[in-house]
C-alpha cells in the first residue's frame, strides 16, 4: 500500500512536471501552428536564467523574472526570425526552430560552460512536506505540483475568461477578420509565441532545480515533450494536462513491474531459458523497457488514434 | 604551391630526424566525447591528459621526445570512432587514448587490431584509460590495447571486500546501465556477494537505459519497498547524480558503492545529501595518507578551475615516457614491446601493466563522502565542502584477478 501511494504521489508529480514543460508547446502550436523544435532549448534557458539571477535575488523572485525573460527572448525570436519565415510556410518555420534549437545550446555552452552548474534547491523547498508511511515526500515535489496547477488554471482563465483571450482565439482561427476589426494580429502571435516560451522556462525553473542543469538538459526531454503533445491531442490544452499525467504515472509504475515474457511463459508451464532461441527477448523486464513506453504510446496512438486523446483535428 | 610547401615540409621534417629525436613531438590521439551529454567528462578528461603532457615536458620524462595531445570527439559512439581512427591515422598520429564506453573501446580496440595487421610499419598502440568492460583483457585481449584503469571485475573484487566487513548490510540492491558495463557489473556483484557473504540477500536488480532517465523517484520507492539497506551501482554522469538525488528527497537511508561517483557533476548533485552514504571504489584519491598527486590535482585546479581525477592519465603519460626512453625510440611496435610487464610509479603507488593481458595492475582505494577537516580530507571536489576520505586501501595483490587471454602477439 505504502509502495503504491508513492509511487502514484511520485507518477502524478513527474505527470505535471511533463504538463508545464509541454503545455506551451501545445499552445504555440494549436494557435500558430508551429512546431516548435525549439522548445526544450527554453525549457534549458529558463533554468540557466534562474540559476543566475537566483545567486543575486534568491530562488523566488528568479521563479518570475526567469520565464519573463524568457518570454521576452521568445517573442523576439517571433518578431525578427519567426514572422520573416513564416510566409515560406510550416516546413520552413520548423526547420527555422530546428536550426534554432542548436544555436540556443551552443550559446548556452559558450555562456556557462559545458559542466553542470550548481543549481541549488532554496533552503525553504528543502525537505520534507510530509512522510507517509516511512517514505517522505519533498516539498519540492508538491511545491510543483501546485506550480503546474496554477499554471494550468491561469493560462485557461486567461484564454477563456478575459478579453485577451478572446482576441487571442479570433485572430488564430480567423485571422483576417481579426485583422480587419483592428486588432493586430502578428503581435497576438508575437505574444502566444512568447507566453509559450514563457511557460517552457517556468518548467525550467523548476525542472532545473529538481534535476540537473546542464547543457544537454533540453535534448534529455525533448523528445518526450512531443510524445505529450501528440498523445494529449495536438493543440488541446486539456488533453496534454491528461496525457501527462497518464505518462507520468504509467512510467512509475512501469518501473516497478518485474513482469516478462519468460516469466509469464512460466506460469502457464513453458520453461523458457538461456537455451531459448532469442532469450534476451523474453526475458526482458516492464521494468527495463519502462522508459520505452512513452515512445510506444506514441506510435500506437498515431497509428489508431492519430487526433490524440482530446484533439479536435484529425489532419 | 602547395606541392612546394610539402616539399618544404617533408625537407624540414627529415633534417628534423636527421639531427636525432631531441626535439621530435609524439602526437596521442584523444578519442573521446567531446559534445552532447558526457562533454564535460570529456572535456575534463582531455585537459587532463594535455595536463600530464605538459608536467612531462617540463620535467622531460621521456629523455628527448615531447607529448602532444589532440583532441578529437567521438560523440561517445562506436561508428563515430572508427571514423575519427580513419582521421587519426591520416594525421600520422600513432598513440590513441580512450576511456569512455565499453562499446566504444571494443570496437576501437577491434579496428585498431585490424589495422595494424594490414599496415605494417604504421601500426597503432592503443591505451585504454577508462573502459573497464572485463572482456578487453580476456577473451577479447589483443596486443595493441593496454588498459590504464582497473577492470571493472577487479574494481568489484575490492569493492565486496570491503563491504563483506560490514555486518549491518543485509539487503543489496543493484542498478546499473543496460549495456555490456553495467551488466558486467550487476553480474559480478551477484558472484562475488554470493561467495563472500552468501548471508546477504539481493533484494532487487534492474537495468535502465543509459542516460535516459531523469526521475530515479520510482526506483527508489522501488528500494525501499524491497527493505534496501545498500545499493551497489556502477552508474557513471547524470544517472549517478540523479539517483543520489532522488534517494535523498524520498529519504531512502541505504549506502551507495559506486564506480563513479567522483566523476564531473556526480560531487556537485549529491553535496550535502551524500555525505556518509556515498562511496566509490578507484584507484586514486587525492585525500591520500601522503596527499600524492595533490599538486597535480591543484595545478590543474589553477588552470582549468576543475578537478583532477583520472589519474590513469598520469601512469599513461609515465608508461609512455619510460617506454620511450628504454627503447630511444617512439616506435610504436618497439614501444608496445617495452610496455609488456613494464613497471612505473604513479601517483597511488606503482603500477604494473601486466604482460599476459595488457591489464594495469595497481592498488585500488575505497573512500566515503564527508566534510573537508583539513586534515584526513584536505580537499574538496566542485567547490562543494565536501571531499573524499580514503577508508580502504587494497593492495595490488588483493585486487589483482586472473585473466583468460591468449595473448598473440606479432613476429
Amino acid at each position: 500500500m505504502e509502495f503504491f501511494v508513492i509511487s502514484l504521489l511520485n507518477g502524478v508529480s513527474y505527470g505535471l512536471l511533463l504538463f508545464m514543460l509541454s503545455s506551451g508547446l501545445t499552445l504555440i502550436f494549436s494557435m500558430m501552428g508551429v512546431l516548435n523544435f525549439a522548445h526544450a532549448a527554453f525549457y534549458m534557458v529558463g533554468a540557466y536564467v534562474a540559476y543566475s539571477v537566483g545567486l543575486k535575488i534568491g530562488f523566488f523572485p528568479a521563479l518570475f523574472v526567469a520565464p519573463v525573460v524568457v518570454g521576452l527572448l521568445g517573442a523576439a525570436v517571433e518578431r525578427y526570425g519567426l514572422r520573416t519565415v513564416h510566409r515560406w510556410g510550416h516546413v520552413a518555420e520548423l526547420l527555422f526552430t530546428f536550426g534554432l534549437a542548436y544555436l540556443i545550446e551552443e550559446t548556452v555552452k559558450v555562456i556557462w560552460g559545458l559542466a553542470a552548474v550548481p543549481y541549488r534547491v532554496p533552503a525553504a523547498l528543502d525537505g520534507h512536506l510530509f512522510t507517509l508511511y516511512s517514505t517522505s515526500f519533498p516539498k519540492l515535489r508538491g511545491f510543483m505540483m501546485l506550480v503546474a496547477l496554477l499554471m494550468l488554471l491561469s493560462v485557461w482563465l486567461l484564454l477563456k475568461r478575459t478579453r485577451i483571450g478572446l482576441v487571442i482565439q479570433a485572430a488564430l482561427t480567423h485571422p483576417h477578420m481579426a485583422e480587419a476589426l483592428g486588432h493586430n494580429v502578428p503581435r497576438v502571435f508575437m505574444l502566444v509565441f512568447g507566453g509559450g516560451c514563457a511557460l517552457a522556462g517556468l518548467a525550467g525553473v523548476i525542472g532545473g532545480v529538481a534535476f540537473i542543469t546542464e547543457p544537454s538538459m533540453a535534448a534529455s526531454v525533448g523528445p518526450i515533450v512531443f510524445v505529450v503533445a501528440v498523445v494529449g491531442g495536438m493543440g488541446s490544452l486539456a488533453g496534454a494536462f491528461l496525457a501527462s499525467l497518464l505518462i507520468g504515472v504509467m512510467q512509475t509504475f512501469a518501473i516497478a513491474l518485474d513482469w516478462s515474457l519468460a516469466g509469464m511463459l512460466g506460469a502457464i508451464g513453458i520453461s523458457v531459458n538461456e537455451a531459448t532461441p532469442l532469450y534476451s527477448l523474453w526475458k526482458l523486464q516492464i521494468s527495463q523497457v519502462a522508459p520505452v513506453l512513452p515512445y510506444l504510446l506514441l506510435v500506437l496512438m498515431l497509428i489508431f488514434r492519430p487526433k490524440g486523446l482530446l484533439g479536435t483535428r484529425a489532419d | 604551391m602547395n606541392r612546394l610547401i610539402r616539399a618544404a615540409a617533408l625537407g624540414a621534417a627529415t633534417t628534423l630526424l636527421a639531427f636525432g629525436a631531441q626535439a621530435q613531438t609524439v602526437k596521442i590521439g584523444f578519442i573521446d566525447p567531446l559534445s552532447g551529454l558526457m562533454a564535460p567528462v570529456g572535456q575534463n578528461q582531455l585537459h587532463s591528459w594535455q595536463y600530464i603532457a605538459e608536467i612531462a615536458n617540463q620535467k622531460n620524462w621521456a629523455g628527448g621526445p615531447k607529448f602532444e595531445i589532440v583532441g578529437f570527439d567521438n560523440k561517445l559512439s562506436p561508428q563515430e570512432s572508427l571514423t575519427v581512427l580513419k582521421q587519426v591515422v591520416d594525421q600520422g598520429i600513432r598513440y590513441i587514448v580512450q576511456g569512455n564506453g565499453s562499446s566504444v573501446a571494443l570496437a576501437l580496440a577491434d579496428a585498431v587490431a585490424k589495422h595494424n595487421e594490414r599496415n605494417p610499419g604504421k601500426e597503432i598502440v592503443y591505451l585504454n584509460y577508462a573502459a573497464v568492460d572485463p572482456d578487453l583483457t580476456n577473451s577479447k585481449c589483443n596486443f595493441w590495447h593496454f588498459r590504464l584503469d582497473a577492470n571493472s571485475d577487479m574494481k568489484m573484487e575490492a569493492l565486496t571486500t570491503f563491504l563483506a566487513k560490514d555486518k549491518n548490510i543485509k539487503n543489496v540492491y543493484l542498478l546499473n546501465q543496460n549495456y555490456s558495463f553495467g551488466q558486467a557489473v550487476a553480474k559480478a556483484a551477484k558472484d562475488y556477494l554470493a561467495k563472500k557473504r552468501p548471508d546477504i540477500k539481493i533484494v532487487g536488480e534492474d537495468l535502465h537505459p543509459l542516460a535516459q532517465i531523469k526521475d530515479f523517484a520510482p526506483y527508489v520507492s522501488k528500494m525501499k519497498a524491497a527493505g534496501t539497506d545498500t545499493v551497489i551501482t556502477g552508474n557513471w554522469g547524470s544517472d549517478l547524480a540523479l539517483l543520489i538525488k532522488a534517494a535523498k528527497d524520498a529519504g531512502l537511508n541505504a549506502n551507495f558503492y559506486t564506480y563513479y561517483a567522483a566523476t564531473t557533476g556526480v560531487p556537485t548533485a549529491m553535496g550535502a545529501a551524500g555525505e556518509d552514504k556515498v562511496r566509490f571504489v578507484g584507484y586514486w584519491n587525492v585525500n591520500n595518507e601522503k596527499f600524492v598527486g595533490a599538486d597535480v590535482a591543484m595545478g590543474y585546479q589553477k588552470k582549468f578551475n576543475d578537478d583532477y581525477y583520472t589519474m590513469a592519465t598520469y601512469t599513461g603519460i609515465a608508461l609512455l615516457a619510460k617506454a620511450f626512453k628504454e627503447t630511444k625510440s617512439t616506435d610504436p611496435v618497439k614501444v608496445a614491446h617495452a610496455l609488456e610487464g613494464m613497471k612505473v610509479e604513479s601517483l597511488n603507488g606503482e603500477v604494473e601493466m601486466r604482460k599476459s593481458d595488457h591489464q594495469a595492475l595497481q592498488p585500488l582505494v575505497v573512500a566515503k563522502w564527508v566534510k573537508v577537516d583539513g586534515k584526513t580530507v584536505k580537499y574538496d571536489q566542485e567547490k562543494t565542502g565536501y571531499g573524499w576520505k580514503t577508508e580502504a586501501l587494497l593492495p595490488t595483490y588483493l585486487a589483482t584477478q586472473p585473466t583468460s587471454c591468449q595473448m598473440q602477439r606479432p613476429k
